[in-house]
């Protein structure tokens, strides 16, 4: 339990009716306004979160890891006020974002999945016209918008139009954007995905930077490297559910011991799983149709019995993956699949 | 509020940063914006206004009947399309509207921004469509321009009503449909606008003149008659006033519901 969290939310839960979101005029189809805190639960309905449980401290540079669908966008959109929970609650810096949307607002800085600059102004005025939006003179936005710009290296590009603007400058005016009027706390939504390698490195370096100065930054991703660099701390997510919540170095020190070997067989794996458990310094086998998952002591050790257990099965192995003890390995044993 | 958080802005001040970014966009987009909303009402006051009467088709008296209607087509169409336009895309595509949806004003104001700006872009096609109109047409018979005020009160109501209007369309329709919008709903109204001629002329047909009457483009033709070329037959400008009202906080009330579902997933 954190003292005094900057961010914290209680059973916080989010269902999507079954039909499309988003309704339109012809042909789409109305949605029906369901009562709050009643559990629509319709078999298309789709459950994003399933009774979140979070705390960040201030300061804390805080990462929710998890595959594509688990529930990370809609946690942030939730604590960003862009989505409303269907029950709990969730509070940044004592304020509800429901009830007091409006004074959440003015503590955050939200860095979207995908840049989503006012493309009628030039990069400079998306700085100035959000900074006005948060009440901020004139003269000082100017002065933070060529600090900010020069920072994140997009200095040169103040006047460009957004359509001018590669992606990668597009993603760090919007880094900009979020920091222009001082947020306590800054959310990026998957801030590297789409980013060639040099471009993320230099985002993380920034996002160090930030953090080094003392802000609480909340980041989604589903790269494990990128969260075991940055994060203080981390929580995983699947299904929308809460599976680990620790410093990236404990939850590795949590992973299953030795290194996972992944045998993908030309089809089903499951007769191999006794022979294999039974091999020295095996941990723990998994099977899961084709794919055999062994967590060995010494795994290069193994390979070769296990390729000769699989020949004995009459199956031939097609691909193998070792992954020493990792946040990865960890993942896969807590949610039997991969990240990507 | 407590003394360690953040002073909260006041959101007059937030509304007039928003208002402030339309009129730039729309400042800076103005040539555009102009050829959009009303070259249509151009052309027509070309065909109707200048051609026919010179054929001798339509009677000497047609151009006072259609010049009050083609200044509401033109705030129809200006207000209506630079509302739901951008919306339509920024909701259905780029979420570009997001940094307004995060400035720290409840979300309705921004849907009220929104039809403010609608209602300032009505304004400049108007103005923008009388001398010209005026221009082509020749000398109108019975024009007055003494009634400026009224001019100015159904000029406000009605691109009130428009925008309001361009808010509930622009939350409700997806880019796809954005063709479907101009056929289905801005043609017909348009065409039982009452804007090529006078309500009163619908008598010949009862059913209709009854029909039309949720469209808020026959009030503010027929405002615009009353205001512009009072001589001539025209509803009364109570029932005018009264009916904008209503409809503006019908779509309004309607549209800011939308515009909050969209905008808070």
């Amino acid at each position: 339990m954190i003292l005094a969290p900057i961010i914290a939310t209680r059973a916080l839960r989010k269902i999507y009716p079954g039909s499309k979101p988003g309704r339109s005029l012809f042909g789409g189809g109305l949605a029906l306004p369901g009562a709050p805190g009643m559990t629509p639960r319709s078999p298309t309905d789709v459950v994003a979160l399933e009774g979140l449980d979070l705390e960040v401290a201030a300061g804390e540079f805080f990462g929710l890891l998890g595959p594509n669908g688990a529930g990370k966008t809609t946690t942030l959109d939730i604590l960003t006020t862009r989505t409303r929970p269907t029950s709990g609650t969730a509070l940044i810096d004592g304020a509800d974002v429901v009830r007091e949307s409006v004074r959440v607002k003015q503590r955050i800085g939200v860095v979207p999945q995908r840049p989503n600059p006012d493309r009628s102004l030039t990069a400079i005025e998306n700085l100035l016209f959000h900074a006005a939006y948060f009440g901020i003179s004139k003269s000082v936005a100017l002065t933070r918008a060529r600090e900010l710009l020069a920072m994140l290296g997009i200095a040169t590009r103040e006047t460009a139009r957004v359509p001018e603007l590669s992606g990668g400058q597009q993603q760090r005016l919007m880094i900009a954007r979020a920091l222009i009027h001082q947020p306590s706390v800054l959310f990026l939504d998957e801030p590297t995905v789409g980013l060639d390698p040099q471009a993320r490195l230099a985002l993380w370096e920034i996002l160090r930077k930030l953090h080094a100065e003392g802000r609480t930054i909340v980041m989604t991703t589903h790269y494990m490297e990128e969260a075991d660099r940055l994060c203080d701390r981390l929580a995983i997510v699947d299904h929308g559910r809460l599976l680990a919540i620790d410093t990236p170095a404990n939850l590795k020190a949590r992973a299953p011991g030795g290194t996972l070997l992944e045998l993908t067989l030309d089809g089903d794996a499951g007769g191999c799983a006794g022979p294999a458990g039974h091999l020295p310094g095996v941990l723990r086998v998994e099977t899961s149709r084709e794919l055999l998952r062994v967590f060995a002591r010494r795994g290069e050790e193994v390979i070769a019995q296990l390729i000769k257990i699989v020949d004995q099965a009459g199956r031939t192995v097609t691909n193998i993956h070792l992954a020493p003890p990792s946040l990865e390995t960890l993942f896969i044993s807590l949610t039997g699949r991969k990240l990507e | 509020m407590t003394a360690a958080s953040p002073d909260v802005v006041a959101p007059g001040r937030v509304f007039l940063a928003l208002l402030r970014r339309d009129i730039h966009v729309a400042r800076r987009e103005l040539a555009a914006f102009l050829v959009r909303t009303t070259l249509q009402p151009i052309l027509f006051v070309v065909v109707f206004g200048y051609l026919l009467p010179r054929m001798g088709f339509v009677q000497k008296g047609y151009t006072s009947a259609l010049l009050p209607g083609i200044l509401g087509i033109s705030l129809a169409l200006s207000s209506i399309q630079s509302v739901a336009l951008p919306m339509v895309t920024d909701f259905g595509w780029t979420r570009e509207i997001e940094d307004r949806l995060l400035a720290p004003v409840p979300v309705y104001l921004i849907a009220i921004e929104k039809v403010v700006a609608g209602v300032l872009q009505g304004f400049i096609a108007a103005l923008f469509v009388l001398p010209i109109a005026r221009l082509i047409m020749g000398p109108i018979e019975s024009l007055s321009i003494q009634h400026f005020g009224t001019v100015f009160l159904v000029i406000v109501l009605g691109s009130a009503s428009f925008s309001a209007l361009g808010l509930l369309l622009g939350t409700m329709i997806s880019p796809q449909q954005i063709g479907l919008m101009f056929g289905v709903i801005i043609a017909p109204m348009i065409f039982f606008g009452c804007a090529y001629y006078p309500w009163r002329g619908l008598d010949a047909v009862p059913v209709m003149k009854y029909a039309v009457l949720i469209n808020p483009l026959v009030y503010v033709a027929e405002g615009m008659r009353g205001a512009l070329t009072p001589d001539l037959p025209h509803m009364p400008l109570r029932y005018v006033t009264g009916a904008l009202a209503l409809l503006t906080t019908l779509f309004l009330t309607l549209g800011m519901r939308s515009f909050e579902k969209r905008a808070i997933g």
